[in-house]
């Protein structure tokens, strides 16, 4: 039998902890010259995706890389998949990192690496080599983002939407607990932009992933709270008007160091706040 | 305001160090646990060691070929045009072999590492690498500074060696001397110490150009901009580092040895 994470079709729900949020800021602030984030609390539920919203430099790539561990608050706790890693070691931090999945602002694919070291580079370093079994995962990562030919090319060859494909294929490749994407689709064409929103709500619908998700485009967040994917049809359709179906995304809206609203798309929608208001038109 | 900017300057040079210091000493560290990059260590062996012997072997010989030629003249005064041989061996096995050799590495290679570790710094990738449970110290750091200290020492060999026939061609062609004599005093002179000096300092060097490099490269920041400013401070720092230990060193071993 493999040691190797199960295969991306194999994989139906997260494995959550009962009970346990998937993610949890409590009181976390941090600062560097000046403060950047002040007292944020939040949880994000198995499951749930929950969409970061707010101008340039609120810190909301930020609380991605405090989940991650990649920084660490200058006060308040953090808890992910259970531990909490605010005062964890960086040491034993990896064996955490290897339970989420992150797809970077602008890729960050290894440019000395071809498509398929990219993406396998996780279940390579379990093997330390590139197996047959390796290859039949990649192509099958590789082809969830519709670009299955693609593994023997270099990432400087490729477009900037499919830099971000496969770096979600890279991401989603071990079926991480968490996914935390960020602005996945900055900078791209808007039909691109659909095709990443498209994986982002399939990885949701199909297998139950909890993300955090940044992005500066409203569109693409009320995309994400309008749409299903529909496996039937393979793709992502609308919900219906009076449908019960829950999509499970919810949004947070950042300003000012602080979160200034979190709740579900109806409810961002009825807000009487003004910022929220000019922020939305 | 004044003693506020000093007191700034003094907390991130010391903070830097401390940063250096920590990196250096993981690095080392990382020997003792898994995972164990033996691949990536090979790749960086033969980058490091393969790649530069060409400037090694240039430098070794045109050093030892001008050392005779320098020396020639003084030798000849006091009729000890004999001890080419000799001067040539001692300076090449205790000194220029193992400082030329790690200056020139740290010219290409610390520089090297700096610019590819400040581009992945940059780009994120070392923060993709972290995010992937992959620990950069581990993949990156502790194969450069392995490779660097053992190839070093071999190419700091070779370099004496290429250095001491640099002085036979001088001396043969140029000087007249009788090659079995070139080589019996280059021989004969050498005593344990010089030579158990002369292969410690680039186990050293080696130790510092890798550290040095990846510790620019693992803090670059700024763009490609930051890039090259790392790349040139690696060397700089490399640079100078080796010639500051070469002095303490050598004054150590001297201490040890009692000469």
């Amino acid at each position: 039998m493999s040691s190797l994470a199960p295969p991306v079709e194999q994989r139906q729900t997260s494995p959550a902890k009962s009970g346990e949020p998937a993610i949890r800021f409590e009181d976390v602030s941090i600062a560097f010259d000046h403060p950047v984030l002040d007292g944020i609390s939040f949880q994000l539920n198995n499951g749930e995706t929950k969409v970061l919203l707010g101008e340039s430099g609120t810190g909301k790539t930020l609380i991605l890389k405090l989940a991650l561990g990649l920084i660490k608050p200058d006060s308040g706790t953090i808890t992910v998949l259970g531990d909490e890693i605010s005062a964890m070691r960086e040491q034993d931090m990896y064996a955490l990192r290897r339970r989420i999945g992150m797809v970077f602002q602008e890729s960050a694919l290894f440019d000395s690496l071809t498509v398929e070291e990219n993406v396998a580079y996780r279940l390579m370093e379990e093997t330390g080599k590139l197996t047959d079994e390796i290859h039949a995962r990649v192509v099958e990562a590789l082809e969830f983002v519709e670009l299955g030919q693609t593994y023997s090319l270099s990432p400087g060859e490729l477009s900037g939407g499919m830099r971000r494909r496969v770096a979600i294929a890279r991401a989603i490749i071990t079926q991480p607990e968490v996914l935390l994407y960020d602005s996945p689709t900055g900078g791209l064409d808007p039909v691109t932009s659909n095709t990443i929103i498209e994986l982002v709500v399939k990885q949701r619908d199909v297998y139950k992933t909890s993300s955090l998700l940044v992005t500066h485009r409203l569109q693409d967040a009320f995309t994400m709270a309008s749409h299903y994917f529909e496996r039937s049809l393979n793709k992502m359709v609308p919900v219906e008007d009076g449908s019960a179906r829950n999509v499970h995304t919810t949004f947070v809206i950042l300003r000012d160091h602080k979160i200034i609203f979190e709740g579900t798309a109806p409810e961002l929608l009825r807000c009487h706040d003004p910022y929220i208001r000019e922020y939305l038109s | 305001m004044a003693i506020t900017y000093l007191s700034d300057i003094a907390k991130e040079n010391v903070e830097a160090v401390q940063e250096y210091s920590l990196l250096a000493g993981r690095s080392l560290t990382n020997l003792f646990s898994r995972p164990r990059y033996y691949a990536d260590t090979l790749l960086q062996a033969d980058s490091i060691g393969v790649g530069s012997l060409p400037i090694v072997v240039l430098t070794g010989f045109f050093t030892g070929a001008v050392l005779a030629l320098q020396t020639s003249n003084t030798l000849q005064q006091f009729g000890s045009l004999s001890l080419t041989g000799e001067l040539v061996s001692f300076s090449m096995v205790r000194e220029l072999g193992p400082v030329l050799t790690g200056l020139m590495v740290a010219g290409r290679n610390s520089s090297g590492m700096a610019s590819e570790l400040g581009s992945m710094k940059v780009t994120e990738q070392i923060d993709a690498m972290r995010a992937m449970g992959v620990d950069p110290t581990k993949k990156l750091v502790t194969p450069r500074v392995i490779a660097t200290a053992i190839m070093l020492f071999f190419l700091s060999i070779i370099s004496d060696l290429v250095g001491l026939t640099g002085g036979f061609v001088i001396s043969y062609l140029r000087l007249g001397l009788n090659p079995n004599e070139y080589w019996n005093t280059a021989y004969q002179s050498l005593r344990f110490e010089d030579v158990f000096m002369g292969l410690c300092k680039p186990v050293v060097f080696g130790l510092i150009i890798a550290t040095i490099g990846c510790y620019y490269g693992m803090s670059a920041k700024g763009g490609t901009q930051g890039v090259g400013r790392a790349t040139t401070q690696a060397v700089v720092a490399a640079s100078v580092l080796i010639l500051v230990s070469d002095y303490f060193m050598t004054q150590l071993l001297m201490g040890i040895f009692g000469k």
